[in-house]
This record gives C-alpha cells, sequence and structure tokens, in this order.
C-alpha cells in the first residue's frame, strides 16, 4: 500500500523524475519511436548528440560524406520501408546542404525527420559561426519545423515531429536543436496518445461521396483508373485494395511515375504509365476516357499536359488525403477527402452493397479500343548493331533480376534513364522502385540506393544512373564502401545530360549548348579507387555479361554501360501539347512548331 | 491556360491558429510562395490561456484559388480552422484609421465638419493639424481619406480589416 502511494508519487512530481540531457532525451525519444538507423554528418553544433550516440548501442548511425547524401538516403529508408528516415546534421552549413533533400522529400510526401544543430540560444540572431536561420530557410520546404528553446519541451517535439512527418500526407520534419538545450538538463515525457489539436488528419472517407462514386463508376462506359503515389504512402495494403478494386470494375489502371509499382506491371489491367513518357494506350485512355478515379494522384503538369485539353470529357472522381490536392490543377466533380487504404476499402464495401456490377458491353468494347491503341506498341526500340540502346539495356536488367530469388530494389537519379527505367522495368510490388518525382533531382538515386540497402541488408539494389547524375553525388561510394552495402550502380553512359540533350534536339534545333561532358572519370578506375568492383560494356553482345556478372559480385559494383548517345526517350507528349499529341518515335516530329505557351512550361 | 475569364473575387477569410513563433510567416510565406494576394491581413493573440491568434485576411483570386487558398490554410500544422466569412453568411468587418491633416482657416473647419458627418473622432490636435480615428468598413474609410485629401491630409495609418460572423456561431468553440 504504502508503496503505491510512493510511486504515485514519484509520477505526480516532474522533480522525482530522472533528469537527462537534452542529447539523451533526443536518442531516448528517437529509440522509443522505432528508429534503429540515423543518417547523418556531425559537426560542432550537434557534438553533445554524437557524444550521446557513442554512449549507446541502440540507433545505428550512417556516416555520409555531405548532408545532402544524409537526407537522400533517408528517403530511400522510408520509402523502401514504410518507416519514417531520420537524419542528423549540423548547423548553418549542414541544414543548408541538407535542403534539396528536404524540398525533394516535401514534394514526393516522404516522412523525414531531420534533426539540424543551431547555435546555443543566446547567439541566435548574432551572425555567429555556422549559424543559419534553420527554421526560416526550411519552413517552405517542410511539411512542419521546429526551433526547441526548452530542454523540457524536446521529447513532446519529437514526438510530434515523428507523428506529423509520417501520418496524412507524409513530409519532412526538421527540429532546430540549439546546443544549449543539448546539453542542458530536463525531463523525458512518453510519446503520447494524443495528438496535436490543430493537426487531425482525415482518414475516412465520407460514405455518402463514396457511395455517389459507385455509381458514377458502375455506369461508366470508359473508366479509367489512375493511381499515384499515394496508394504506396498508404501502405501495402491499400495496393491490395486498389488491385480487387481495378479487377472487380474491369477498367484499365494507370500509374504515375510516383505510382509505379502500387499495380503490378505484369497485370493485363496495366496499360502502363501515364504522362509525359507514358505509354500511348495511358494517354489516349485518360483522354477518351468518360469516368476517371484518381487515387492518391494530384494532377502534375507532368501527367496532364495542357490542361484545357486534359480529359476533357469524363467525370472526374478523386481520392486524396489532402484537401488540398483536389481541385487543385484540374476541376474534379467528385473529391473524396481520406486515406487511400480506408477509402478503397469503404468503395468495395459500397460497390458490394450496390451488387455493383460494371456495364460489360460497353467495357468489352473499351477494351477493344485500348488493345488497338496497345498495338502500336509504343515501348517498341531497335537493338541491332553493337550500339547498346538504353532501352535495351533496362530490359535486360529487368530479366536478370527476374531470375533472383532475393528482393529487387531499383532507384534512378533524374533523366533520361529515369524514364527509361520508369518505362521498361516492370514492377509488381510497392516500396520497391524509388525515384525522385516531384523536384527532379539529379543525384538522388546514388544515397537512395544506400538507404535501402541499410534497411534490407540482403535485398539486390540497383541504382540506375546517367553519368552526370551520378557525379552529383557520388562522393556517397565513400559510405557505401564503408558501411559494405553490396549497391549496383549501373551507369547507362551516353555522354551527355541526356534529357537536356534531347530538349535541345526538339525545341531548341539541335544546339546543345553546354549537355556534353568533357573530362569524365574512368569509372572502372573511380570505383577501384573507393575500393570497389567496377565493370565496363560498350557493344549489346557484352550488356547479359555485364549485369550477370554485377549481380553476382558480392559487394559494391559500379557498372559503366555505353549507350547510344543518340537515343532520345519516346513517346513523349510534348509540353504544352494534350495527350492524343503523342511523339511516337523519333520519325514523329513536333506537329506544330511548339507554341510559345509550351516553350515556356519546364 | 486556364479559362481565362474567370471572375476575380475578394473574400474575407478568418483563421484561428495557436499563437506560437514563425506562425505568421507560414501564412505569409504560403501566400507569397504560391502567388496568392493579400489585401490585408491583420493578427492578435485573441485567447490568452489558450495561446490562440486570430488571422483576418482579404484575398482575391478566382473561385478555385480561393478554395486552394483555404486547403492550403488549412495543411498549416497550428492552424485550427478556416472560415471564408464571405461565404459562410453575413458578417461584420471593420476596419480603424488614424489620419493626420495639416492646415489652418477653412480647410481645418471643413476638416472638423467631414469628421462629425463620418462619426470619425479628433484623438490629437494643434493649432496646424488634427488627428481622426475613424472606424467603418474599407470603403467608409478609403471615401473618409479621400475627402481629407485636399484639406491637407499627410498621413494614414490603417489596422488592416478584421471580421466576425453575425449571430450566436463561433468558430472558436470547437477548437
Amino acid at each position: 500500500m504504502l508503496k503505491a502511494f510512493v510511486d504515485d508519487y514519484a509520477e505526480e512530481d516532474p522533480m522525482a523524475r530522472e533528469q537527462m540531457t537534452g542529447a539523451q532525451i533526443i536518442l531516448k525519444a528517437l529509440a522509443d519511436q522505432g528508429v534503429t538507423d540515423v543518417f547523418g554528418y556531425p559537426g560542432g553544433a550537434v557534438l553533445p548528440i554524437y557524444d550521446a550516440i557513442f554512449q549507446q548501442n541502440r540507433i545505428r548511425h550512417i556516416l555520409v560524406r555531405q548532408e545532402g547524401g544524409a537526407v537522400h538516403a533517408a528517403e530511400g529508408y522510408a520509402r523502401s520501408t514504410g518507416k519514417v528516415g531520420v537524419v542528423l546534421v549540423t548547423s548553418g552549413p549542414g541544414a543548408t546542404n541538407a535542403v534539396t533533400g528536404l524540398t525533394d522529400a516535401l514534394m514526393d510526401s516522404i516522412p523525414i525527420v531531420c534533426l539540424t544543430g543551431q547555435v546555443p540560444t543566446h547567439l541566435i540572431g548574432n551572425d555567429a559561426f555556422q549559424e543559419a536561420d534553420t527554421t526560416g530557410i526550411t519552413r517552405p520546404c517542410t511539411k512542419h519545423n521546429y526551433l526547441v528553446k526548452d530542454v523540457n519541451d524536446l521529447a513532446r517535439v519529437v514526438h510530434e515531429a515523428f507523428d506529423v512527418a509520417s501520418s496524412g500526407r507524409p513530409g519532412p520534419v526538421v527540429i532546430d536543436l540549439p546546443k544549449d538545450v543539448q546539453m542542458g538538463l530536463g525531463v523525458y515525457v512518453e510519446k503520447e496518445a494524443s495528438k496535436r489539436k490543430s493537426y487531425q488528419p482525415q482518414l475516412k472517407g465520407d460514405l455518402n461521396k463514396i457511395k455517389d462514386a459507385v455509381e458514377i463508376i458502375k455506369n461508366a462506359k470508359r473508366p479509367i483508373i489512375y493511381a499515384g503515389g499515394g496508394v504506396i504512402n498508404s501502405g501495402p495494403a491499400a495496393s491490395q485494395l486498389l488491385r480487387k478494386f481495378v479487377r472487380v470494375t474491369g477498367a484499365p489502371c494507370t500509374l504515375t511515375l510516383m505510382g509505379l509499382g502500387a499495380y503490378p506491371a505484369s497485370d493485363k489491367q496495366f496499360v502502363g504509365m501515364v504522362g509525359m513518357h507514358g505509354t500511348y494506350e495511358s494517354n489516349m485512355a485518360m483522354h477518351d476516357c468518360d469516368v476517371m478515379v484518381a487515387v492518391g494522384a494530384r494532377f502534375d503538369d507532368r501527367i496532364t499536359g495542357r490542361l484545357d485539353a486534359f480529359s476533357p470529357d469524363s467525370t472526374k472522381i478523386q481520392i486524396d488525403i489532402d484537401p488540398s490536392s483536389i481541385n487543385k490543377n484540374v476541376h474534379v466533380d467528385l473529391g473524396i477527402v481520406g486515406d487511400i487504404g480506408h477509402v478503397l476499402e469503404d468503395l468495395m464495401k459500397a460497390w458490394r452493397a450496390n451488387h455493383g456490377k460494371s456495364d460489360e458491353n460497353s467495357i468489352k468494347k473499351w477494351w477493344q479500343q485500348i488493345e488497338e491503341w496497345r498495338s502500336v506498341d509504343c515501348m517498341k526500340f531497335d537493338q541491332s548493331g553493337d550500339i547498346v540502346k538504353p532501352q535495351y539495356a533496362v530490359r535486360r536488367l529487368y530479366e536478370h533480376t527476374q531470375q533472383q530469388s532475393k528482393d529487387v530494389f531499383v532507384t534512378t537519379e533524374v533523366g533520361q534513364h529515369q524514364m527509361w527505367t520508369a518505362q521498361h522495368f516492370g514492377f509488381d510490388k510497392p516500396n520497391h522502385w524509388l525515384t525522385s518525382g516531384g523536384l527532379g533531382t539529379m543525384g538522388y538515386g546514388l544515397p537512395a540506393a544506400m538507404g535501402v540497402q541499410v534497411a534490407h541488408p540482403d535485398a539486390l539494389v540497383v541504382g540506375v544512373a546517367g553519368e552526370s547524375s551520378f557525379m552529383m553525388n557520388m562522393q556517397e561510394l565513400s559510405t557505401i564502401q564503408q558501411y559494405r552495402l553490396p549497391v549496383k550502380c549501373l551507369i547507362l553512359n551516353n555522354f551527355y545530360m541526356g534529357m537536356v540533350r534531347q530538349w535541345q534536339e526538339l525545341l531548341h534545333g539541335s544546339r546543345y549548348s553546354e549537355s556534353y561532358m568533357e573530362s569524365l572519370p574512368d569509372f572502372v578506375k573511380l570505383a577501384e579507387a573507393f575500393g570497389m568492383t567496377g565493370l565496363r560494356a560498350t557493344k549489346a553482345s557484352e550488356v547479359d555479361d555485364l549485369l550477370a556478372e554485377m549481380i553476382k559480385i558480392d559487394g559494391p559494383v559500379i557498372a559503366d554501360l555505353h549507350v547510344d548517345p543518340k537515343e532520345n526517350v519516346f513517346p513523349m507528349i510534348p509540353s504544352g501539347a494534350a495527350h492524343n499529341d503523342m511523339l511516337l518515335g523519333p520519325g514523329d516530329k513536333v506537329g506544330q512548331p511548339v507554341s510559345e505557351d509550351g516553350m515556356v512550361l519546364v | 491556360m486556364n479559362p481565362p475569364e474567370e471572375p476575380q473575387r475578394t473574400h474575407t477569410i478568418a483563421v484561428l491558429v495557436d499563437n506560437e513563433p514563425g506562425v505568421l510567416a507560414r501564412v505569409i510565406g504560403l501566400f507569397s510562395g504560391r502567388g496568392y494576394n493579400i489585401e490585408s491581413l491583420t493578427v492578435a493573440e485573441t485567447r490568452r490561456g489558450r495561446h490562440l491568434s486570430r488571422i483576418t485576411v482579404v484575398t482575391t483570386g478566382t473561385r478555385m484559388v480561393i478554395e486552394q487558398i483555404k486547403a492550403q490554410l488549412m495543411r498549416l500544422i497550428p492552424v485550427h480552422s478556416v472560415s471564408d466569412l464571405t461565404l459562410e453568411g453575413p458578417h461584420v468587418e471593420r476596419e480603424l484609421a488614424l489620419v493626420k491633416v495639416r492646415g489652418t482657416g477653412d480647410a481645418r473647419v471643413e476638416s472638423l465638419r467631414i469628421c462629425d458627418i463620418f462619426r470619425a473622432r479628433a484623438v490629437d490636435s494643434t493649432n496646424e493639424s488634427f488627428v481622426f480615428e475613424i472606424v467603418g468598413n474599407s470603403s467608409k474609410i478609403d471615401a473618409f481619406v479621400e475627402l481629407m485629401r485636399p484639406l491637407g491630409l499627410t498621413d494614414v495609418s490603417r489596422t488592416g480589416v478584421v471580421a466576425i460572423l453575425r449571430g450566436p456561431e463561433s468558430m472558436e468553440s470547437e477548437s
């Protein structure tokens, strides 16, 4: 009895609770949030945290070579696991180097918690050494950010940051930590169940709207389901539900770049990727459909093409957890706010309750039309002769990985190789395809692959890259070597910033201004310099051997594969053009000169 | 490339936020970052005990833009509620202005007479100047300022619009 009284008393009195340093509080909070890996780089303003890291073994720290690499690695880690990626960097340049990664995570809705050091509170605003206004700089590129000025707020803020980063539409959160707060003594608080009052994302969709949606979809004659990264963010169950939903409706399903893997590419109802470099059948179906169901997709300009010609005759239904995504670019007739998993579940229930059955005859006719578009075979390419077509390389990579018993993850950088990988590598599972979609960050893929491999040590992780993107963050090769991460870097080397070159060819009279790279390194020797294996192939006949060896080698590899420098990504919707105005191949010329409106678009 | 002739509307939006550092910067950054207009913006803590501030913002845009603005505001973590007073029903809008007029003789007498008509008050006076305080909706203040201009107007300081719904409903009760 007496003991119980004492325990109660102990809980009531904060002074009786154990005092810890801010740095210890941070590490305890991270551990309680289930964090096992942190990507970071030390510096003066985070030394107390690094000292606390040294004295514990629950959390592993991965030492990157530049802070930008840390954020992309955490993105790869987060997207391949569904967990929050954690970054730890110092003040000033540490924080500013992280900005690109934070923006990337914001655009692609990746949950990241980034801890930044800050000069001590009494020096803030004094232009102190390595001081930057981190909360000011990161305000527009984070979902939310905090500057913690009292050590007793620390634990609560860290817990709240994890909740904000991972719930609703996920995104990056920065916690700026002045050095005196890291060293001060304070009290730890457990992660609370109660959420912040002003932040309560809506998970369940409006049931009446869901019923309306069923009615609309049931009566559709030419439906299409257009799904995006939101499905993947909602979790694997949402992808399963999407599959069922597509199955019962009989509709074709297309995916955005970020959505690849949310629906199996090998399924017959999949019509390929949509958008600027999507398939002919997908874009034509988007244009001609009478009902469009957007699931966790945001009508990005790379998807819609010319807005006033975007799917002109369709009734549009949009499901998204972010109300601001609905009616942002494209007017939708029925917007349902909610988590994709929750809404699809209710949608399936409502479908059954309604004894939903699609109009079979119309759907059949619709598929006949789609098959006709499919027969154009828009992804065809001609691999003849010695010069390696990049599409061929990606196809062969896909075939080789299919024979693997290991889980296979693919990351890319940004540019032509990214589009070829999206087009020619079939993704059947969510969370296995990692690319920088919204921000288009060259230099994303290598550190992202590193993050994936940290989370999945036994998986086969292939980072497909162009030689230019690869060089943007190749300092991380050193990290890969340090942690013995067997990442396979496959460089589709065409000696150009290929996508820039392609646009210059198509839109700027083939004036290749600054898009050719002189003095590229010898990537094989580069690999050797970092202590890893380097491979090279320059002929089509060598591709299979190169890929087989790359996969077989037990350790990190850089495979330098020389590909056709003149190859362009097709099909393509030129900027400012409509979906039904695609270029299918080099034979197609831009129909009319791209309008000025189109030229100003990126 | 949007349908060009969507009419522009002016809306008065009330936003209830946690009063914490940076919250105003978040709101203003949202408007400037996304290219929305701010015609006026006022902010002050209204519930000291609960650390709540109320922001009143007057903005213009097409219907889709206004809807976007509200959805984007609602996305900010410290924002509790967003109400579009222009849509939600009759509301009272008020602005306060301090207007300095310098002059002597007839002009001085005339300025006092107009002050009377507008139910403004002289809150400071010297032999050659007045400071008037005027409260009303923005167009009333515009009219007052225009009338004062030929009478020696030198300075105007305006608060921007504050607004509240008529009737018993409250936007602060639940949050």
